[in-house]
């Protein structure tokens, strides 16, 4: 029993559930899931299939983290692989050609691996912050995809590129199946092969990873060229969900939606020890607390009050300070069982 | 540092050694000389380019136009010589800009909604002080969260523009004191008032040097008897407060509040800050050089918008300067760690 309560995923796990439930009291129309024409439907169905973007950028972002480092240019690579997108299948003649969004699709990832490992570069060769580094992108990345879509808000009629989005296999979204089938291969190759072990012991401590052997320079420049893939990727969502490339909007804010993603998933920004089935409770607490106060009727544009909220609450509880309390409320508990020891919330208050 | 010089220096003519000692000693001010130095660049090739962009209209608009995001340099770069960052700058300057202006529009005198807002900016500071203090969050994290609530705070005063009609606040903006065609107006006051103070705090003050010292190395400034909790808790008060008067300055300049203000702005700040020579790494860095680098900033954003292009490019210039300034600041503190 100890041994699932410590467990990292277990605090995550155990908020997700538990919104869940209030949601589903709340509003039992929440948890019910329906058959039809061969699809599923409901609120939850919803929520996997809206998570599949920030999943992606959250996967990078764990891995980029892992490494002791951060990726703030997610979203302007979202809107440069959108805009790549969108530009080629806009220019040509049979938007609905199988091949054309293929080679769309490509040409934005190939973009979108570039930016990577641009970003990539300035970290692990030039040996800059990855905050400055990555500040770099996230600056001019927008201004690019403006460039690209020369300012416009692009749109395309593309059945097979909307498909990406809003079409299903097997019951399921396939957006949704997409995400997890590529969680799914990035959570194998970590864990199955040594590549997630030295990842943590680049993150824990670079120099003591560099004298062992580990070339700490492959794996951090490979962290930062697989987030920008899945950046990319991320965006090819977006822009298919919406048929548009909107270079302002597209992954707006979704660098720290991804970052938090991953601390409420409980990976350490310190870098080290990390855990992708963390980021994948971590995103899917994020969707069902968004989708909550929609329902709640809560602004969209007025739900980042109860995030701030969310992150002081996790921070704390986090931090060491918080801990020691505890132990010494515990032991003054004990040696003074007599007297009253303050609770922990007391002493929070 | 100077008795490590290698010996060919010393023999060399007195004129270069005398440039190698002022180097030697003032290296920390290369990067701020290198920012006038593209500014005046900046400025002469677009007057030799247009003909007409030096003159006293535009050069007084440059000041006003970039006076909040001077504002808020000021506060980043004391956040940024700690070592630390403030990413919630933005939206706070949102969320006391739009609070302000509804207060004004609900009947509250003018003297006393401005310190309500200016306070509330700090508190919001505070917040996220007491968090990187206290509670071990990384500065990043915890101005996140301030960002959020920021925004979010903004959103819940309203979700449209408020206008302003108090005299009081649009007097800030309207009045134009003219020295020859030369103007300013107190937004523009304001502004320079906060770099002056600013500058003076950190150059001659105990706690300016408490600043620079944490930045430098905080453990050897724990040790020395600084007080580190009360300086690094008031570097993020002092940003909140200059979002705060960012906020006024800003719904004085447009005349209304708008939540959607300053999206991005942070990033904006930190760019001029950087630019301006300050080491993001902390314990270097000037206000006068955040000063330099928001002119730096608005002077780009004024040629692109004469030349008629998209002001997409803005950003990417922006970009590449902020990669060439970071890659010389790397190269300057390899250099430093060499020597020693």
């Amino acid at each position: 029993m100890k041994s699932i309560v410590t467990h990292k995923v277990f605090w995550p796990s155990a908020a997700l559930l538990g919104l869940i439930v209030i949601n589903a009291i709340a509003r039992p129309r929440f948890v019910k899931i329906t058959i039809n024409e061969g699809h599923l439907y409901g609120n939850l169905i919803d929520i996997l299939r809206n998570s599949a973007p920030l999943m992606l950028v959250a996967l990078g972002m764990t891995i980029v983290i892992a490494t002791r480092g951060i990726d703030l240019s997610v979203g302007a690579i979202m809107a440069v692989s959108g805009a790549v997108a969108l530009q080629i299948i806009a220019g040509s003649d049979e938007p609905n050609n199988l091949g054309v969004v293929a080679a769309a699709v490509i040409a934005a990832l190939v973009v979108s691996l570039l930016l990577g490992a641009w970003n990539g570069f300035l970290v692990s060769v030039v040996g800059i912050q990855p905050i400055i580094a990555t500040l770099v992108l996230m600056l001019a990345g927008r201004g690019v995809a403006l460039l690209i879509t020369d300012g416009r808000i692009t749109t395309v009629n593309s059945e097979p590129f909307k498909f990406l989005s809003t079409g299903y296999i097997l019951l399921l979204p396939f957006a949704f199946l997409l995400a997890m089938t590529i969680v799914g291969i990035v959570a194998f190759v970590e864990r199955r092969s040594a590549l997630g072990v030295l990842t943590e012991a680049v993150g824990i401590n670079p120099e003591a990873s560099r004298l062992a052997g580990v070339r700490s320079r492959g794996i951090v420049w490979g962290a930062y060229m697989l987030s920008g893939v899945l950046a990319g990727i991320a965006g090819i969502l977006y822009s298919s969900n919406i048929s548009a490339a909107d270079a302002n909007a597209a992954g707006n804010l979704i660098e720290l939606y991804a970052i938090l993603a991953v601390v409420l998933g409980g990976t350490s920004l310190s870098g080290g020890k990390f855990t992708i089935a963390g980021t994948v409770v971590g995103v899917l607490f994020i969707k069902t607390l968004e989708s909550t106060m929609l329902f709640l009727g809560v602004k969209s544009t007025q739900a980042p009050v109860v995030f701030a909220l969310v992150v002081v609450v996790v921070v704390i509880i986090q931090s060491p300070r918080l801990a020691s309390w505890g132990r010494n409320a515990a032991r003054s508990r004990l040696s003074a069982s007599t007297t009253k020891a303050p609770t922990d919330a007391e002493v929070a208050a | 540092m100077t008795t490590l010089e290698t010996s060919p220096l010393t023999t060399s003519a007195p004129g270069a050694s005398k440039y190698h000692t002022f180097m030697s000693r003032h290296g920390s001010l290369m990067p701020t000389f290198a920012a006038v130095a593209i500014l005046v660049l900046l400025l002469v090739g677009a007057q030799i380019y247009f003909g007409n962009f030096v003159t006293p209209g535009n050069m007084s608009a440059l000041l006003l136009d970039n006076a909040p995001l001077m504002i808020l340099a000021v506060g980043m770069t004391f956040v940024i010589i700690t070592a630390g960052i403030d990413l919630s700058v933005g939206s706070v300057m949102a969320f006391t800009g739009i609070w302000l202006a509804q207060l004004l529009a609900n009947g509250m005198s003018a003297a006393l909604a401005i310190p309500i807002t200016l306070v509330a900016g700090a508190l919001i500071g505070l917040l996220i002080g007491v968090l990187i203090q206290y509670f071990n969050v990384q500065p990043f994290i915890a101005s996140l969260a301030g960002l959020f609530l920021g925004r979010g705070l903004a959103y819940v005063v309203s979700t449209a523009s408020i206008k302003v009609e108090d005299p009081a606040v649009l007097w800030l903006q309207s009045t134009r004191i003219y020295i020859g065609s030369w103007y300013i107006t107190p937004t523009g006051i304001i502004a320079l008032l906060v770099v002056a103070i600013g500058a003076f705090v950190m150059q001659f003050t105990r706690f300016g040097r408490t600043v620079y010292a944490i930045g430098g190395n905080e453990q050897s400034a724990r040790l020395m008897g600084l007080n580190i909790a009360r300086t690094k808790v008031a570097v993020y008060v002092i940003s909140g407060a200059c979002a705060g008067l960012a906020g006024l300055v800003l719904t004085a300049y447009s005349g209304a509040g708008y939540p959607r203000f300053g999206i991005g702005v942070e990033l904006d700040a930190i760019a001029a800050v950087v630019i301006g020579g300050t080491l993001l790494t902390g314990g270097r860095g000037y206000i006068l050089g955040s000063m330099v680098g928001v002119f730096v900033f608005g002077a780009i954003n004024s040629v692109i918008s004469f030349m008629g292009a998209e002001q997409a490019w803005t950003r990417i210039i922006i970009g590449l300067l902020l990669l060439v300034f970071i890659v010389v600041q790397r190269a300057i503190v390899a250099r430093a760690e060499r020597r020693r």
